[in-house]
C-alpha cells in the first residue's frame, strides 16, 4: 500500500460499478459501515468505505472519474445517507438513490462543493 | 387517523450548546421522523490540509473540538507518526494517556451538566461544573492550557509533567472521588430525574450494532465496544473493561458515563503508578509518505483519522470521522416513536458535538 508504512486494515480495490453488490455483501457477512471519505485525486474523487465488525475493519476503495455518478449504498446500510450527503456537497460528486437527498442542503457553505 | 405536522427543532435551543435543526414530523404529540440538517458552523478543517504543512496541521487538528482538543491533536500526531514510521517514547504514550483520561473526565462532567441544566436542576448543573473545574486545573497546571493545550507535536509531546505533580494529581482525584459519587447520586436516584430517564429513548442493541452508533451511546446498549481495548498509547499496559449496561435508554447512558468517570479515575492511578521515565519526545525527520487510518475512542465514541500523505510537507488528505457523526442516524431511528416532550433529553443524551461533527 505504500513504502513506509501499510495502511493498517485490509483494503480491497474495486470497480465503482460493483460497490453496491461489494456493500451487500459485506452487509450480509455482518459488517457495519464505519465511515466514507472522499480524497479528490488526479483523476477524479477516491472513495474510501470503512465497514467495521468487532475491531476488524475492512476497506472498499474505488475511483469516481469527474461528472460520472455513483450509486448509494444506503438501501443497505442506512447510515450511509449522511455520508453520501456530506460527500455530495463537499466534492460535487452524485450520488444516486439515497434514501434522503438534500439536493446539496446538509452543509451551508458559502462557496458550493468546497472541497471540488 | 392523526393529522401530521413538522416542528422544527433547533438550531437554537436551550439544551443545545450547538446547533443542530431536526425537523420533526410529529402524530399528535408522537415523533414518527425525524430529518436533521447541520452546516451551521462548518469550518472546512480538512480542506486546510492544503495550506497548512503537516506540522502545522497538529494546531488544527486541536481545534476540531473545544471540549476534547486533545484527543484531537493527539489522534492526529499518532496518525502521522504511523505514516512515518514513528515510535514515540514511552513516557510520551503513558502523558497521552493520562490527558486523555483527564479529557474524558471534564468532558463527562460538562456533559453531566448540561444534562441536569436541561432537565432544569440548575444547582445539580452547578455542582457538576464546580467539579468539572478541578479537572481543567489540572489540564492546565500540567500543559499550560485549559482545553487548548497545544501539548501535542508529531513526535511525542512538547510538555514533560513531573511526577510529582503526576502524584499530585492522583491525591486530588483521591479527594475529587468522594464528591462525585455523591453528586451523581442525585442522577442514579432521584426519582424526579428517573422520571425524565428511565426508559426515555431506547436503542436497541441490534439497531445500535447496525446504524453504526459509537461510544457510551453504543455501550449503553450493551455492546462492549471500546477501542481502548486494542491496546493504542499505554492502555495495553492497563487494566479495564468497557463500561457496559443493557437498557439502552437515556438512563443507562447516564449510567454508563458516570461509571466511565469512576473508570477514567482509575485509569490515571494506574498510569501514574506505571509511567516509565524518560524522553517524552523523538525527533522527526523527512516528510509523511503512505496513509494510515487512526482510532481513538474519545468521550463521544471512536473516532477515526485518516491521512493520506504524498511525500511533500502537505498531506493529501485528513479525514476526520467523529464519534457525533457516527451517532446521529442511530439518534434519528431512537426519535421514533417518542413524545414530543422527551425529545429535548434524549437529544442530549447522545452528547452531540456539532462543532466536531462539522469540522
Amino acid at each position: 500500500m505504500t513504502e513506509q508504512n501499510p495502511v493498517n486494515i485490509e483494503v480491497r480495490e474495486i470497480e465503482k460499478a460493483n460497490v453496491l453488490a461489494e456493500a451487500s455483501r459485506l452487509h450480509n457477512e455482518g459488517y457495519r459501515l464505519a465511515q466514507m471519505c472522499s480524497t479528490k485525486v488526479e483523476d477524479g474523487y477516491e472513495m474510501l468505505y470503512t465497514f467495521g465488525k468487532g475491531y476488524d475493519l475492512l476497506h472498499l476503495r474505488f475511483t469516481v472519474v469527474p461528472g460520472d455518478k455513483m450509486d448509494s449504498i444506503s438501501h443497505v446500510f442506512p447510515a450511509a445517507f449522511f455520508y453520501e450527503n456530506e460527500i455530495h456537497d463537499l466534492f460535487g460528486v452524485p450520488v444516486e438513490f439515497m434514501t434522503i437527498d438534500y439536493h446539496g442542503g446538509l452543509y451551508r457553505t458559502a462557496e458550493p462543493t468546497p472541497f471540488h | 387517523m392523526s393529522t401530521r405536522s413538522v416542528v422544527p427543532f433547533g438550531p437554537h435551543h436551550p439544551v443545545l450548546p450547538e446547533p443542530i435543526h431536526i425537523d420533526l414530523v410529529l402524530e399528535d404529540e408522537k415523533v414518527v421522523e425525524a430529518v436533521p440538517s447541520i452546516g451551521f458552523v462548518h469550518r472546512g478543517l480538512e480542506k486546510l490540509v492544503e495550506k497548512k504543512d503537516f506540522n502545522e496541521m497538529v494546531f488544527v487538528a486541536e481545534r476540531t473540538c473545544g471540549i476534547c482538543s486533545y484527543m484531537h491533536g493527539m489522534s492526529y500526531c499518532a496518525a502521522v507518526e504511523h505514516v512515518m514510521g514513528v515510535e514515540i517514547p514511552e513516557r510520551a504514550k503513558y502523558l497521552r494517556t493520562v490527558w486523555c483520561e483527564l479529557s474524558r473526565l471534564h468532558s463527562h462532567l460538562l456533559w453531566l451538566g448540561l444534562l441536569a441544566d436541561g432537565f432544569g436542576f440548575e444547582s445539580l448543573f452547578m455542582q457538576a461544573w464546580r467539579l468539572r473545574e478541578k479537572i481543567l486545573d489540572m489540564s492546565e497546571a500540567s500543559t499550560g492550557g485549559r482545553l487548548i493545550s497545544s501539548v501535542n507535536k508529531i513526535g511525542g509531546q512538547r510538555k514533560d509533567v513531573d511526577n510529582a505533580m503526576l502524584h499530585s494529581f492522583v491525591e486530588t482525584l483521591n479527594q475529587l472521588e468522594p464528591e462525585i459519587r455523591t453528586m451523581v447520586r442525585t442522577f442514579l436516584e432521584d426519582s424526579a430525574v428517573r422520571s425524565r430517564l428511565d426508559g426515555v429513548g431506547v436503542l436497541s442493541k441490534e439497531k445500535a450494532h447496525d446504524l453504526g452508533a459509537v461510544g457510551p451511546f453504543l455501550r449503553a446498549s450493551g455492546i462492549p465496544f471500546d477501542i481502548r481495548t486494542t491496546g493504542y498509547l499505554a492502555y495495553g499496559d492497563i487494566d479495564f473493561e468497557p463500561v457496559t449496561s443493557s437498557e439502552g435508554d437515556s438512563y443507562a447512558r447516564t449510567a454508563v458515563r458516570i461509571n466511565e468517570i469512576f473508570q477514567s479515575i482509575d485509569i490515571i492511578r494506574q498510569v501514574v503508578a506505571k509511567i516509565p521515565d524518560g524522553d517524552v519526545a523523538v525527533p522527526v525527520k523527512g516528510f509523511p509518505k503512505g496513509e494510515y487510518m487512526m482510532r481513538v475512542e474519545q468521550p463521544r465514541g471512536e473516532a477515526l483519522y485518516y491521512v493520506k500523505a504524498n511525500g511533500t510537507k502537505f498531506l493529501e488528505r485528513m479525514r476526520i470521522r467523529t464519534p457525533t457523526f457516527a451517532n446521529i442516524p442511530p439518534m434519528l431511528e431512537m426519535l421514533k416513536g417518542c413524545q414530543l416532550a422527551d425529545v429535548p433529553m434524549m437529544v442530549l443524551t447522545i452528547d452531540p458535538c456539532i462543532s466536531c461533527t462539522e469540522r
